[in-house]
C-alpha cells in the first residue's frame, strides 16, 4: 500500500520470498498434470494473450498446441500444464477472463484422449537399418522417408508412448526429433463446441 | 454518408456521450486531431505529458460513473501513456484510449515513432485492438467501451493505424455489442447467497471488508443499509475508502499496513467475514499464512471470478455484481424473520471498543514544526469533509487516507494497485473537470509533485482551481522510513536536495504559491485557499522530516503484528 520501492530491490526479493511460502504452505503442494482445452477467437494476437497469460503470472506451459476448427472463426488450443488445484484453478479463471477465450475446459477432470504426433530422423545404416524397421513396426509407427543413410519416422500416441519409443532406439542414432505437443478430445459425451 | 475514418473516431465518441478527451497530438492522429477542431461537443484537454493524459482520464472516470477517454499518438505517445494505462489497470478503471500507429504498410519496417503498442500494452489493458480497415472503427470503439464499464472494469485501448483514419466509409454507430467470449456474470447465485445469510445471522464475531468494488460497483448505499441492518463492524481497503461512510460508528477505520488497529484486529480474530469487491492483497492481509491461521468462515462476494481463493481460501463463493448481490442479500434479510445474535455481537462490539481505545492514530501537534498528520485533519475540518481528494503515493497517500474521513464514494482518488508517483495532480484536472464547482485538493509530496509537476501548464491553460496540499518533508518519506526502519538508517538516495520554492515555482506558472512553516498558519491557509473559486493554490506546508506512517504491518508479517508508534520499536 502506498510505497514505491525503487532503491531496494533486496528487499523486495525477501518480501517475495515470504510472499511465496505463505502462499504455498496454504496450497496442495502436489503438482498434477492437467491438460486445459480452449476455444478462441481466431484473431491474431489471440496466441500471444495466452503464452502472454502464462508468462507473466508464473505458470508452467509443457506444450501449447493451436489450430483452426470446422469453424474457421474459432481456433482450439490444447495446453499441457502442472500445478497445485489452486494454481490450475486460476489458469482456467484467468484463461475464461481473456476476452477472446469463448470456453475452457480442464480434459484431465474426467476421461479423455491425448494423441501426439512425433517425426523421428534416424541414421538407418547397416544393421540398424533393420533394426530401425523392426522398432517402427513395433511401436505401430511408419516410415515416411527414406535415403540411403536415414529415415524419418512418424509416431502418433499418448505422450508416454512416444518417450518410449525414444528411449527404446539407440540414442546415438536419433539425427533429430520433432513433437506436436498433444491434442485433446473429451471422452464419449463430452463436446467443446460453442 | 461516407465520412473518413478519423471522423468516423470523432462521431463515436460523440454517440459515447464523451464530454473531455484528455490528450496530446502528433504525427499519427493528425487527421483525428483535424476532425475535432470541426466540432465542439468533444472538449479536448491538452496535457504536457501523456502520462498526465491518462491519469486525467482516469480521475475524471474514478469520481463520475463515466469512462475516461484519452487519445495520443504513435510511438513515444503510446509508450509514455503505459504508466498510467498500467494505474488504470491495476485499480479497474473504465477507460478507453486511442492511439494512433503508422501507416499499415509501414507496420513492422521500424517506421519514424513506430511501436508495438498492442504488444506493449497487452499485460496491463482489459483488452486492446490493432484496427486494420476503416469499416471496423465504429463497432471497435463501440466494442472498447462495453468492455471498460462492463464485468470488472478496466482500460481498452484501441490503435488506429494513420491511413486508415484517412479512408472513407459509410458511418453507423452499433446500437448493441454482443460477443460470444464475453459474458460477465452479474447476477449471484440464490443459493449461495442464501447460505452467505444464514453464515451471517449465525456469526459472534462478524466482520464486512469492502474494497474498491463497492465504489466502482457504485454500491455504497447498499453496502451501508446491509451493515446498519446487520448491526456489524466495517472496514474499508485504500480503494474502498468512501464505499461505508467513516465517520458512522461501525465503520472502524481502514485495514491494512498502515490500518487501524481496531480493523486489523477484527479482521484476525472474526468469525464470519464478508469480503465484499476487495481481493487480499498484500497490503491488505499481509502474510496470508498468518490470516489462514486462525479459523474464519469467508464469503467473498466479486464480478471476478479469478480475485476469489487467489490468496485466501474462501468458503461461499459469490460471482456477480455487488451491487446486484447486495441488493439481494438487503432483500433476504429483510424476510427473514432471524436477525443476528445481539448477545454475542455486544461482546464482540466491547472489544472492539476496547481496541478503539488504542487510538492507535493519536499525535500531538505542539508548537514547532508542522505534523502532517495536522495537515490532514485541518483539511477534513475546512472542507467539511465534502472535498474531492486526490493523492500522490507515499507517507502523504497513507496520512490523507487515515485522516481525511470520506463518507461519500468516488471521493478518494489515488493510486493504489500501481502505486503510480505522479498521479495525483493530472487525476485532480479530471476531477475538477468532471466536477466544475467543487473543491479538489491534492495531497501531494515533495517527490511526487515532480514527477507531473508540468501539468500546473494545464491547470492555467484550463483555469482548474485545484488546491495543492504539499506534504514538503524534504524526503522520499516512506522510502525514509523504510530505510529508517529496516534498514539501519542507511537513508540512500531519499533525501531530495535542490527543492525548488513550490510557491514560486506556482507563481511563475500563473497561479497562487503559498508557504507554510507554523502550526497556527495551516488552517489559515487552507481558508484562505479554498474561497479562491477561480485560481489554484500551491500550498506548500513545510512538515516535520521525521514524522512516520503509524500503525505499520511490516511487509510480509501477520496483521495482528503491528507497530503502534515509535515506541514499539
Amino acid at each position: 500500500m502506498g510505497i514505491r520501492l525503487r532503491p531496494f530491490p533486496e528487499s523486495s526479493q525477501t518480501l517475495d520470498a515470504k510472499w511465496l511460502r505463505g502462499l504455498m504452505t496454504l496450497q496442495n503442494k502436489t503438482l498434477m498434470r492437467h491438460v486445459i482445452s480452449l476455444l478462441i477467437e481466431n484473431e491474431s494476437g489471440a496466441l500471444s494473450r495466452v503464452s502472454g497469460l502464462f508468462s507473466a503470472r508464473g505458470y508452467n506451459i509443457e506444450s501449447l498446441t493451436v489450430a483452426p476448427t470446422e469453424d474457421a472463426s474459432l481456433s482450439r488450443m490444447t495446453i499441457v500444464t502442472s500445478g497445485s488445484d489452486d494454481i490450475v484453478e486460476q489458469i482456467t479463471k484467468h484463461l475464461n477472463k481473456l476476452v477472446e477465450v469463448v470456453k475452457v475446459v480442464d480434459l484431465s477432470e474426467s476421461a479423455h484422449i491425448e494423441r501426439e504426433l512425433m517425426l523421428v530422423k534416424v541414421r538407418a545404416t547397416g544393421k540398424d537399418r533393420e533394426e530401425m524397421k523392426r522398432m517402427a513396426d513395433i511401436f505401430r509407427g511408419r516410415i515416411i522417408d527414406v535415403s540411403d543413410t536415414s529415415y524419418v519416422i512418424e509416431l502418433t500416441g499418448n505422450q508416454a508412448k512416444l518417450d518410449s519409443f525414444v528411449g527404446a532406439i539407440d540414442a546415438s542414432l536419433i539425427l533429430e526429433t520433432v513433437r506436436s505437443g498433444i491434442c485433446g478430445v473429451g471422452r464419449g459425451d463430452r463436446v467443446l463446441k460453442v | 454518408m461516407v465520412i473518413t475514418g478519423a471522423e468516423i473516431v470523432i462521431r463515436c465518441l460523440q454517440e459515447e456521450k464523451v464530454d473531455y478527451l484528455f490528450g496530446y497530438p502528433g504525427g499519427a492522429v493528425l487527421y483525428i486531431y483535424d476532425e475535432l477542431f470541426k466540432q465542439d461537443k468533444v472538449r479536448h484537454v491538452l496535457v504536457r505529458h501523456e502520462q498526465a493524459a491518462i491519469h486525467a482520464a482516469d480521475g475524471y472516470a474514478r469520481s463520475t460513473e463515466k469512462v475516461g477517454v484519452a487519445l495520443v499518438t504513435s510511438g513515444p505517445g503510446a509508450t509514455n501513456a503505459v504508466t498510467g494505462i498500467a494505474t488504470a489497470f491495476c485499480d479497474s478503471i473504465p477507460m478507453v484510449v486511442i492511439s494512433g500507429q503508422v501507416p499499415s504498410a509501414a507496420i513492422g519496417q521500424d517506421a519514424f515513432q513506430e511501436v508495438d503498442t498492442v504488444g506493449i500494452t497487452r499485460p496491463c489493458v482489459k483488452h486492446n485492438f490493432l484496427v486494420r480497415d476503416v469499416r471496423e472503427i465504429a463497432e471497435t470503439i463501440k466494442k472498447a467501451f462495453y468492455l471498460a464499464r462492463t464485468g470488472r472494469p478496466g482500460p481498452v485501448l484501441v490503435d488506429i493505424p494513420k491511413d486508415i483514419t484517412a479512408q472513407k466509409c459509410e458511418f453507423v454507430y452499433p446500437q448493441s455489442v454482443s460477443m460470444r467470449s464475453y459474458n460477465p456474470t452479474v447476477k449471484g447465485h440464490h443459493g449461495q447467497i442464501k447460505k452467505a445469510l444464514q453464515l451471517l445471522l449465525e456469526a459472534k464475531r462478524p466482520m464486512v471488508y469492502a474494497g474498491g468494488g463497492v465504489v466502482l460497483g457504485d454500491a455504497a448505499d447498499k453496502l451501508t443499509t446491509l451493515v446498519r441492518k446487520l448491526g456489524f463492524p466495517c472496514t474499508n481497503t485504500l480503494m474502498g475508502l468512501g464505499g461505508y461512510p467513516a465517520t458512522d460508528r461501525q465503520f472502524v477505520g481502514m485495514l491494512g499496513m498502515h490500518g487501524n488497529y481496531e480493523a486489523n484486529m477484527g479482521m484476525h480474530y472474526c468469525d464470519v467475514l464478508l469480503a465484499v469487491g476487495a481481493r487480499f492483497d498484500d497490503r491488505v492481509i499481509g502474510s496470508p499464512a498468518h490470516f489462514a491461521s486462525e479459523p474464519r468462515k469467508i464469503i467473498h462476494i466479486d464480478i471476478d471470478p479469478s480475485s476469489i481463493s487467489k490468496r485466501v481460501k474462501v468458503d461461499v463463493p459469490i460471482v456477480g455484481d455487488v451491487g446486484e448481490v447486495l441488493g439481494e442479500l438487503i432483500a433476504l434479510l429483510e424476510s427473514s424473520s432471524e436477525t443476528p445474535d445481539q448477545d454475542s455481537l455486544g461482546g464482540w462490539w466491547r472489544q472492539i471498543d476496547e481496541w478503539r481505545r488504542r487510538d492507535c492514530l493519536k499525535f500531538s501537534q505542539g508548537d514547532g514544526l508542522i505534523k502532517p498528520q495536522f495537515v490532514i485533519q485541518k483539511l477534513w475540518e475546512v472542507t467539511g469533509g465534502d472535498a474531492f481528494v486526490t493523492s500522490d503515493v507515499g507517507q502523504h497517500q497513507m496520512w490523507a487516507a487515515q485522516y481525511y474521513k470520506f463518507d461519500k464514494p468516488r471521493r478518494w482518488v489515488n493510486s493504489g494497485g500501481l502505486g503510480t508517483m505522479g498521479f495525483g495532480l493530472p487525476a485532480a484536472m479530471g476531477v475538477q473537470l468532471a466536477h466544475p464547482g467543487s473543491p479538489v485538493a491534492c495531497v501531494t509530496g515533495e517527490g511526487s509533485i515532480q514527477m507531473n509537476i508540468q501539468e500546473l501548464s494545464t491547470c492555467k491553460q484550463f483555469r482548474l482551481p485545484i488546491k495543492v496540499v504539499l506534504l514538503n518533508n524534504g524526503y522520499l518519506g516512506m522510502v525514509r522510513q523504510w530505510q529508517e526502519l529496516f534498514h539501519g538508517n542507511r537513508y540512500s538516495e531519499s533525501y531530495m536536495d535542490a527543492l525548488p520554492d513550490f510557491s514560486k515555482l506556482a507563481a511563475a506558472y500563473g497561479h497562487v504559491g503559498i508557504k507554510v512553516d507554523k502550526p497556527g498558519d495551516v488552517e489559515g491557509a487552507l481558508r484562505e485557499a479554498f474561497k479562491q473559486k477561480n485560481d489554484l493554490v500551491f500550498l506548500d506546508f513545510q512538515v516535520d522530516a521525521t514524522e512516520n506512517v503509524y500503525p505499520m504491518v511490516q511487509g510480509g508479517k501477520g496483521l495482528t503484528d503491528m507497530i503502534l508508534s515509535a515506541e514499539d520499536l
